[in-house]
């Protein structure tokens, strides 16, 4: 009986915490839905605090402070955007998802692109130091998984807003996005709520290069 | 026994619906009673929690019991957090959160100061604005004429401040005094400035009442802050009208270290046979120098910076004399030779303080042959410098340094007058040194005062002096900033009273400035009034024509009075940047061989400037252009008695520059062909005149041609600098 009894418990602290992982997993399901549909800056504060707030009941996990520096580098394409005060946020948030999972394909890519977002506060100053920087950490983000499509694809962007006097412009665009699409047709994401965005601007990019021409 | 097990499992899974919930609402604000929507709402260590609503209010239910820590987080605010029990009885919490320390949102010290940098962000010019600024050339001190207190000065290179001479503006890179920051000139013509604007990282163009870490200025200080590590390898090459150049910097792979040089050579004698110059050429102007730059990062916080510099130059030209009736010219032909180095390390010790060291060498030789005689004259400068600085608190810092300068000035003419052969050599050392105390008090993230000192001892002026700053600036809104600044300013004579028998002793200046300022990311406005008062100027008798034996006085004195007016705009044109300035100035001064107090020769009462800069997006083309108007400047005319001394003015100046530059990345090749052309309408410009010792003849001081032609090509390889120059995802 008494043995019983304490596999009883066992079974039922297993379900418990398998309850609690089928939760933060159903969670992250539910917020990361949101992220795919929206570009709202106020929705994606409202994301970025409770991924934040994932965290601080998660703490071994890498994902929801990902997910928070992704919602704050999104925001500062909103109009009215506080680029670099959100770009720092969004740093701190990568920092300590980098000490959970370090060299981690996915984080230095979002890392690339806040570098990225760093430009638009002074693009004629600020082009050199965060261009090179933002390239450097795409070709990492490469070498680390070379799988992942979405440095390829932020390379597409980078291409598509250079113009090409500053050696960019749609038709390097267009090579890199072609090359990130093929790479997402056979990219599978390790798990319902590990990072797979991009897919569907590529497409958009895609067809922005071929129009304009 | 399935009975029991069931019961267990339902008990476990059940826990959460049995324990008792707790209703947790309230209203965020901050200190002022303004909500914040988008605050971060949680219970520490669960996911319960919400984001608070447009209107700052929240409501959530906690699912936890027992003691429990709210916090409360938005940008810009210092996190709250409050212990509270959980029960099921309903918390009303309404947070008021207090504003986090953001240097964006600290006032700084603004009276006086332009700043061109790229690290902070509310700064009235960019460095690169330094390069692009029409009519200035690529040349720093051109593009600084184009800011308010500034003199336009046609026959000099030097800025003129606020009616002080141009001797009265120190040029300072990295905290090392350069002695001779512009190319030798005959004294008629302008030159340039030798550093180039892409070295530096940070000027700041003081117009008055600067910090306690400059002496021996009283008009202006120009500091420059040179570039640290290069964001990668490259190497450029420039074919323009003037000359040609390569460099090349190495960035190594860990990015800890970098080494560059460049060498260049100027040569006038093609652009000399296309475009006509006033002045007979008997040598074309020919400048040869170069470079090397070392900078080393010593560890995350620490980093060594070498930079040397050499150049030299020579010309010659025959003007027609004014004294002679059968067409004989006068000769002017100067060869120079000039070297600076500045090595500098920087260091953080410890959480608060910091420390600065450095070092500087320079040396500068102009040898000139007039029709009669001939001369050589040299400067070297010496110099170490340590400064350190302590943070007190958040924001309030302070600091501490001492300098000292070895100088040494020679002077040597040799020659025949009437028949007589003479040689005249002397030769002046200097031991200079100052030590300094300042401290930038905050009281609030609004208000901060600047109270500092500076203690100055020179063995040639056998005086010690102490001179005390002091500002103040006051934050009115988010923009918007009210400063004043004091300060007094001690400066040696000028070089050639060092080399008189008897020496006159220190000038001294006393400023007094007020000032507005209102920056955002998209416009600037600035207005700025200031006192200036003169003492103890050099005077000497306008009767003792012999240099070397007449009798020098501290006795002049002067004042200057005006107000400068700056408003930039970058955004009401499309793609169109530009800026207004407004200089009036009332000065008067009695000083070297002055009968009595008058405006001198450099000030002009009204200045004024238009720049204006396009960038065509799809043409990938730069344009840009800037007019400069000032009143006429007063001259003398040794025809008129003595009571009406400088009492006749020029014409007035007017110059209209434009340039435009064309970008393209030809593969890993970034290339800009760029055009610029000063005084396009070739308006008449008179700088002064001239009369011949019997006075029966005068003549205008003019440039030494209507207009300046640049045509250049420059390329610039490196590791493909195209990435993300220009990105518009915003």
């Amino acid at each position: 009986m008494k043995k019983t009894i304490i596999i009883i418990a066992l079974l039922g602290i297993y379900n418990l915490s398998n309850a609690q992982n089928a939760k933060y997993i159903a969670t992250m399901e539910h917020n990361i839905a949101i992220l795919d549909t929206t570009r709202d800056a106020a929705i994606l504060q409202n994301e970025a605090n409770t991924f934040e707030r994932i965290g601080n009941a998660e703490k071994a996990e890498w994902l929801p402070a990902y997910y928070a520096a992704y919602c704050y580098v999104n925001m500062t394409y909103s109009p009215k955007a506080d680029v670099d005060t959100w770009c720092d946020k969004a740093e701190t948030f990568l920092k300590k998802a980098d000490s959970l999972s370090p060299n981690n394909s996915e984080i230095v890519t979002l890392q690339a692109q806040i570098a990225s977002a760093r430009i638009s506060v002074s693009p004629m100053t600020r082009g050199q130091k965060y261009g090179t920087m933002a390239g450097e950490l795409r070709e990492k983000a490469k070498k680390l998984d070379a799988t992942n499509p979405r440095p390829v694809y932020l390379e597409g962007t980078a291409f598509f807003y250079t113009p090409p006097m500053f050696g960019g412009g749609k038709d390097k665009a267009k090579v890199s996005f072609d090359k990130a699409k093929a790479m997402f047709e056979t990219f599978k994401p390790v798990s319902t709520i590990a990072p797979h965005w991009g897919k569907n601007s590529t497409e958009y990019f895609l067809k922005q290069c071929e129009e304009k021409k | 026994m399935n009975k029991i097990i069931t019961v267990f499992v339902l008990i476990l899974l059940s826990v959460q619906s049995i324990s008792s919930q707790t209703k947790i609402s309230g209203k965020v604000t901050d200190q002022k009673k303004q909500t914040i929507p988008g605050a971060n709402i949680l219970i520490k260590g669960s996911y319960d929690g919400i984001s608070s609503s447009v209107d700052g209010s929240y409501s959530f239910t906690a699912n936890d019991t027992g003691e429990a820590t709210i916090a409360v987080s938005f940008i810009g605010y210092e996190t709250l957090e409050k212990k509270v029990r959980l029960t099921g009885k309903d918390i009303v919490f309404n947070p008021v959160l207090k504003e986090a320390f953001n240097e964006l949102k600290v006032v700084t010290i603004s009276a006086g100061t332009i700043e061109a940098s790229d690290e902070r962000r509310t700064t009235v010019l960019k460095p690169l604005d330094i390069v692009t600024t029409a009519g200035g050339l690529g040349d720093i001190n051109g593009a600084l004429k184009t800011l308010p207190g500034a003199q336009q000065v046609g026959e000099s290179a030097e800025l003129f401040v606020r009616g002080g001479t141009g001797a009265e503006t120190k040029t300072i890179i990295d905290g090392m005094v350069v002695n001779n920051p512009f190319y030798s000139a005959n004294p008629d013509i302008a030159s340039r400035g030798r550093f180039s604007p892409f070295i530096f990282k940070g000027t700041v163009f003081s117009t008055g009442g600067y910090s306690a870490q400059y002496g021996q200025a009283m008009s202006s200080v120009l500091a420059l802050e040179t570039n640290d590590l290069p964001d990668r390898t490259s190497s450029t090459v420039a074919i323009s009208s003037v000359g040609v150049g390569v460099g090349h910097n190495h960035l190594w792979k860990e990015k800890n270290m970098s080494a560059g040089a460049d060498i260049n050579y100027t040569n006038l004698t093609p652009y000399f046979n296309i475009v006509k110059q006033a002045p007979e050429y008997t040598a074309q102007p020919q400048f040869s120098g170069g470079s090397v730059n070392f900078r080393k990062k010593t560890s995350p916080s620490g980093i060594i910076k070498f930079y040397g510099y050499f150049n030299l130059s020579n010309f010659g030209f025959k003007t027609p004399s004014l004294d002679s009736t059968n067409g004989y010219k006068n000769l002017f032909e100067l060869a120079n030779t000039n070297v600076y180095t500045n090595l500098t390390y920087k260091e953080r010790l410890g959480e608060k303080w910091v420390l600065n060291v450095g070092a500087s060498y320079s040396t500068n030789v102009d040898k000139i042959n007039l029709s009669f005689d001939t001369i050589r004259s040299q400067s070297d400068l010496s110099q170490g410098r340590v400064m350190v600085s302590r943070g007190i608190g958040k924001m309030s810092i302070i600091r501490a340094g001492a300098e000292y300068q070895y100088s040494f000035e020679g002077f040597n003419i040799k020659g025949t007058s009437y028949g007589y052969h003479f040689e005249n050599r002397t030769n002046v050392y200097d031991n200079y040194s100052a030590e300094f105390v300042e401290a930038d008090v905050f009281l609030s993230q609004k208000l901060v005062m600047r109270l500092g000192g500076r203690g100055e001892y020179s063995t040639i002026m056998n005086k010690y002096v102490t001179a005390p700053r002091a500002s103040v600036s006051y934050k009115t809104g988010d923009y918007s900033t009210v400063s004043f600044a004091y300060g007094q300013f001690y400066q040696k004579p000028e070089r050639n009273f060092l080399l008189n028998p008897q020496i006159p002793g220190y000038n001294k200046a006393t400023h007094y400035i007020a000032n507005i300022q209102k920056v955002d990311d998209f416009h600037t406005l600035r207005l700025e009034i200031y006192y200036k008062k003169y003492d103890n100027l050099t005077l000497y008798n306008p009767d003792s024509a012999a240099t070397l034996t007449r009798t020098v006085s501290n006795n002049g004195y002067g004042y200057a009075q005006g107000l400068d007016l700056f408003w930039r705009d970058k955004k009401t044109f499309n793609g169109v940047d530009y800026w207004i300035s407004y200089t009036y100035l009332d000065t008067k001064r009695l000083y070297l061989y002055y009968p009595k107090e008058v405006t001198p020769p450099f000030a002009a009462t009204h200045t004024a400037t238009l720049v204006f800069k396009k960038f065509f997006v799809k043409q990938n083309l730069s344009t840009g252009f800037t007019y400069t108007y000032a009143s006429g400047r007063p001259y003398n005319n040794p025809r008129n008695t003595p009571s009406e001394f400088m009492s006749q003015s020029t014409i007035d100046y007017n110059s209209l520059g434009v340039n435009c530059a064309f970008l393209k990345q030809i593969k890993k090749c970034f290339a800009v062909l760029a055009f610029a052309v000063t005084n396009v309408f070739g308006q008449d410009q008179v700088f002064g005149y001239r009369y011949s010792y019997d006075l029966q003849r005068s003549q205008a001081i003019t440039p030494p041609a209507k207009r300046f032609f640049f045509v250049g090509l420059f390329l610039s390889f490196g590791t493909d600098r195209s990435k993300d120059v220009i990105n518009n995802n915003n």
